[in-house]
């Protein structure tokens, strides 16, 4: 369903309306077009003004290199003589840090670039995880740079978002996920990802065609009939993937059309099937010859409060949400087929980390879901595979069209980008989690939700 | 000219064998279909182009078929609006397959389906082509329905005429009962019987009873019931318009339900009148595809092989003026196809026979197992043999899931083609099932399917004389 207030407040009296009355404004939002330049404007590189400033030259010399393929990527590295420019994107390299103190130069270097930021602009934080082996000062600074960059994306407007990458102590700037991460949180393809960061743990991942990572994979979708699932596959698809799409017999026919559009194969299956993963590789290796990624997407609510609860209600959410991909998982880690720097990502859900009222059963499995990628991420290391989870906010579905109006409304401006995220979205953070370069992260929950202010 | 044998052929059944064993296998790679709707049910809005197109659509998403360029795509239907004359070109074009994929229509009433299969089959074998799309469709729904004789030959005649007063001159002759519709009729045109009363002949001759009929209507309830349960149909079917299983299937009917009907058929016989709405096949919508191609074409596209269309053979009964029932061709059909594959009844494994009437299934099973019949009406030696009931129509037929004409075809090759698969998969035999349908006109197509080794790519025998 369409956000007719978007168009609203972006047209000329109802903009001036909305302006007067301070209603929210939200702006249409910066999205993936094949052709378009990587940001919206010239890119600015700030490092830490304390340390040696080494790490920012590494990053703005990696946003220049080949290997980045954006060849009219224009960077600066200085505020200074740039007055008249609009910023595509900021970098704040602030792994150096080691005090709290250190956090000043950046931020206040930041501050003065934000009001020169494009529309659909980018702010992304480069930092270290801080962890409890650190000196508590570091630690500090570390953990510092979260709250500065969740901040900041509150701050911003005009559809621009704020987001980090964090690496952990083994891995440097040159880790290929560094590059890969970079390059998704300042394209359009992250415009419904905010306040939100990125974990990089490893130096696994291998480079790929950035406008065809898929190429060669065989990927399956399960729940892709529609919504969510559906542009997960048409975004696998057009990534270069192959596309097996999975749903329940009974949605065959719009699960046909899909595979139909994409040139996919149509796997008409019951997940919770004891045999579902037997047959979701059969068929990917008979037909496809491989089996590379798999998408957790599908997924059923039966809303009841917990007082009213029934045993049929719980059972069936956490059989589909949760305990059929268990299974999944189990037979896929055991075949010979799923060695190949597999790749498997999961939809949990913004409920699943705050709650909602209403939302026991779905809730746990959602929750569940976040608790099963970090295990089953160590798991698939082994064969340098990864395991990770995207939590979609509201998204502008079938599902969330059935909500009540008011309740619609609040839930669509309960965010820092004012509004309800669409399908793409979420498909284009399962679409980089599944790519070749993304291998570092591993077992980690990305959420795609605007930075909802539920469970932020 | 030698005397005729009972394979309707000189030659000997090893030398024909030996013959079509020089030409490439056709296989079937798998079918699709959508769900059969109850007539004014949840296809009521919609027609056969459609219908088809959903059924084409639904095979291409299975089986990977977008923009391929088929060999050729063969189907009809039996209540057909003139509008929709190149039928299966419209589909294919409305479809994901290739715009250059070639196409036909054909029709052969209730055969419509098996006998696209045996074509294409034919036009594989011989090397014409690699791989093909055969099926049907029908509505009853949507079915066309013309103006009086009366009124077209006014409205013909008008179309001509070179002035208004010639025009209304043409229209004048149109009388008030020229305005009624002529709705289709399925009457034989020869001798203004419905098939059900033509039915009721033959129920009556061969006395079979009313239970008898009940009970296979039954078991085809309960027998279709259990293979959607058990996930059959999940890479058979596809549904379409909501419905997700065939609209006439009654899980939960019982001996009691269905013997509580009132006869439909064959009241005004002497005899006690036995066809009920229950034991007769409703009139349905719905459509149906199989895919066939050469053992080549499904490897090269990484398709799997479900079964080989062995061979197959069409018979007539004279029902006008001869003493045959109008649905007893399939008896004189099967056992020549028996013959010239050089096997009897006991070699078949899977035996499909089309439920027009519960009551067709019965009497064709009688006339094999009656030695006078098969004797004097068949040209055989002796009774044809009996047909092991566990083996027939183990996941339903069309009482049960309903019969648009022309779709079933697809319907039971492809129903059969898994069963076989699966079936010689866990025996490690080869397998043949036999098909037979019955069609209006006194026509009977049987067709001869045999599973094929998973990991081979030889051929395996021509039937049971190697």
């Amino acid at each position: 369903m369409s956000d007719g207030y978007i168009s609203l407040v972006n047209g000329g009296i109802g903009g001036k309306v909305a302006k007067t009355l301070g209603l929210p404004r939200p702006s249409v939002l910066r999205r993936y077009t094949e052709g378009a330049t990587l940001t919206a404007g010239p890119v600015l590189v700030l490092g830490s003004t304390t340390g040696t400033g080494e790490d920012s030259d590494i990053v703005a010399q990696l946003l220049l290199s080949t290997g980045f393929a954006a060849p009219d990527l224009e960077v600066h590295r200085a505020v200074v003589g740039t007055e008249h420019v609009s910023w595509g994107a900021v970098v704040l390299v602030l792994t150096e840090v080691e005090h709290p103190d250190d956090l000043s130069g950046p931020a206040l270097d930041l501050a003065s670039t934000l009001r020169s930021l494009a529309p659909g602009g980018r702010v992304v934080t480069i930092s270290r995880a801080a962890t409890e082996d650190d000196a508590p000062a570091v630690a500090a600074a570390r953990q510092g740079v979260d709250g500065l960059l969740r901040s900041v994306a509150k701050e911003l407007r005009g559809g621009s978002t704020a987001n980090g990458i964090v690496l952990t102590d083994d891995v440097d700037l040159s880790a290929p996920s560094v590059g890969a991460a970079l390059r998704f949180l300042m394209s359009a393809r992250s415009a419904y990802v905010d306040g939100q960061s990125l974990t990089v743990g490893s130096t696994a991942g291998s480079s790929s065609d950035w406008d065809r990572p898929l190429d060669g994979r065989v990927a399956v979708v399960t729940g892709a009939a529609r919504g969510i699932g559906a542009a997960i596959a048409e975004t696998l698809a057009r990534d270069g993937a192959r596309v097996v799409v999975v749903d329940v017999p009974a949605a065959g026919e719009a699960l046909a059309g899909v595979a139909n559009r994409i040139k996919g194969t149509a796997l008409q299956l019951d997940i919770t099937a004891p045999d579902a993963g037997e047959k979701i590789i059969e068929h990917a290796v008979s037909r496809h010859g491989s089996i590379d990624i798999v998408v957790h997407n599908a997924g059923i609510t039966r809303d009841k409060l917990l007082a009213n609860m029934t045993p049929e209600k719980w059972d069936a959410v956490l059989a589909v949400n949760i305990a059929a991909q268990l299974r999944i998982n189990d037979t896929l880690m055991r075949s010979p087929a799923f060695v190949d720097a597999p790749r498997i990502i999961s939809l949990a859900s913004t409920s699943g980390i705050a709650g909602n009222r209403g939302q026991t059963n779905y809730a746990a499995s959602k929750a569940g879901v976040i608790g099963m990628v970090r295990p089953t991420g160590k798991l698939m290391s082994k064969v340098d595979g990864t395991a990770n989870a995207v939590a979609p906010g509201f998204i502008e579905t079938e599902m969330t069209a059935r909500m009540p109006f008011a309740t619609r409304e609040v839930a669509r401006r309960l965010s820092s980008v004012q509004q309800g995220g669409l399908p793409i979205d979420v498909a284009e953070a399962v679409a980089f989690l599944a790519s070749p370069a993304a291998g570092g992260i591993n077992g980690t929950v990305l959420r795609v939700c605007g930075q909802s202010m539920v469970g932020a | 000219m030698p005397r005729r044998t009972a394979a309707g052929q000189g030659e000997s059944p090893t030398a024909q064998a030996e013959a079509r064993r020089a030409l490439t296998d056709a296989v079937i790679v798998g079918g699709n279909r959508i769900p059969f709707a109850r007539a004014g049910g949840a296809y009521a809005d919609v027609g056969n182009k459609d219908m088809l197109t959903a059924a084409i659509d639904g095979l291409v998403a299975r089986f990977g078929l977008q923009g391929e360029r088929i060999g050729e795509v063969v189907a009809g239907s039996v209540l057909k609006h003139p509008k929709d004359f190149n039928l299966t070109r419209e589909c294919v074009l409305g479809s994901a397959l290739a715009p250059t994929t070639p196409a036909y229509d054909l029709q052969q009433a209730c055969a419509t389906g098996l006998e696209a299969v045996v074509s294409v089959s034919n036009k594989i074998r011989l090397g014409q082509i690699d791989s093909a799309i055969a099926g049907g469709t029908d509505t009853i729904s949507d079915a066309p329905i013309a103006v009086s004789e009366g009124l077209r030959h006014a409205l013909l005649k008008a179309s001509h005429a070179k002035t208004l007063g010639a025009r209304l001159k043409a229209f004048a002759a149109v009388r008030p009962s020229d305005l009624a519709p002529a709705p289709p009729r399925t009457d034989e045109p020869r001798t203004g019987l419905s098939m059900g009363e033509h039915q009721a002949l033959t129920t009556a001759r061969w006395g079979i009873t009313r239970e008898a009929q009940d009970e296979v209507a039954l078991a085809s309830h309960h027998n279709l019931a259990a293979a959607y349960d058990g996930g059959f149909f999940d890479d058979l079917v596809t549904p379409f318009r909501g419905l997700t299983r065939d609209q006439n299937l009654r899980p939960d009917t019982s001996a009691e339900k269905l013997g509580s009907l009132k006869p439909a058929f064959g009241t005004s016989l002497s005899t006690p009148a036995t066809m009920t709405a229950g034991n007769s096949t409703p009139l349905t919508d719905g459509a149906s595809v199989v895919l066939v191609a050469s053992r080549d074409w499904a490897d090269e596209h990484d398709l799997p092989i479900l079964a080989r269309v062995v061979d197959a053979e069409t018979a007539a009964v004279d029902f006008v003026h001869g003493h045959d029932g109008l649905l007893m061709a399939p008896a004189h059909a099967v056992p020549r196809l028996l013959a010239r594959n050089g096997l009897t009844l006991g070699d078949i494994d899977l035996v499909e026979i089309h439920e027009a009437f519960a009551s067709t299934v019965l009497t064709t099973l009688a006339a094999w197992e009656d030695d006078e019949y098969c004797r004097t009406e068949l040209g055989l030696d002796g009774a044809l043999g009996s047909v092991d009931r566990t083996r027939l129509n183990v996941a339903g037929s069309s009482l049960a899931a309903g019969h648009p004409f022309a779709a079933t075809g697809g319907r039971i090759v492809a129903t059969a083609a898994k069963l076989l698969a699966a079936r010689a998969a866990e025996t490690g035999q080869v397998s043949r099932a036999l098909i037979s349908v019955c069609a209006a006109g006194g026509l009977g197509v049987a067709a001869l399917l045999e599973s094929v080794p998973g990991d081979s790519t030889t051929s395996t025998t021509d039937g049971a004389d190697q």
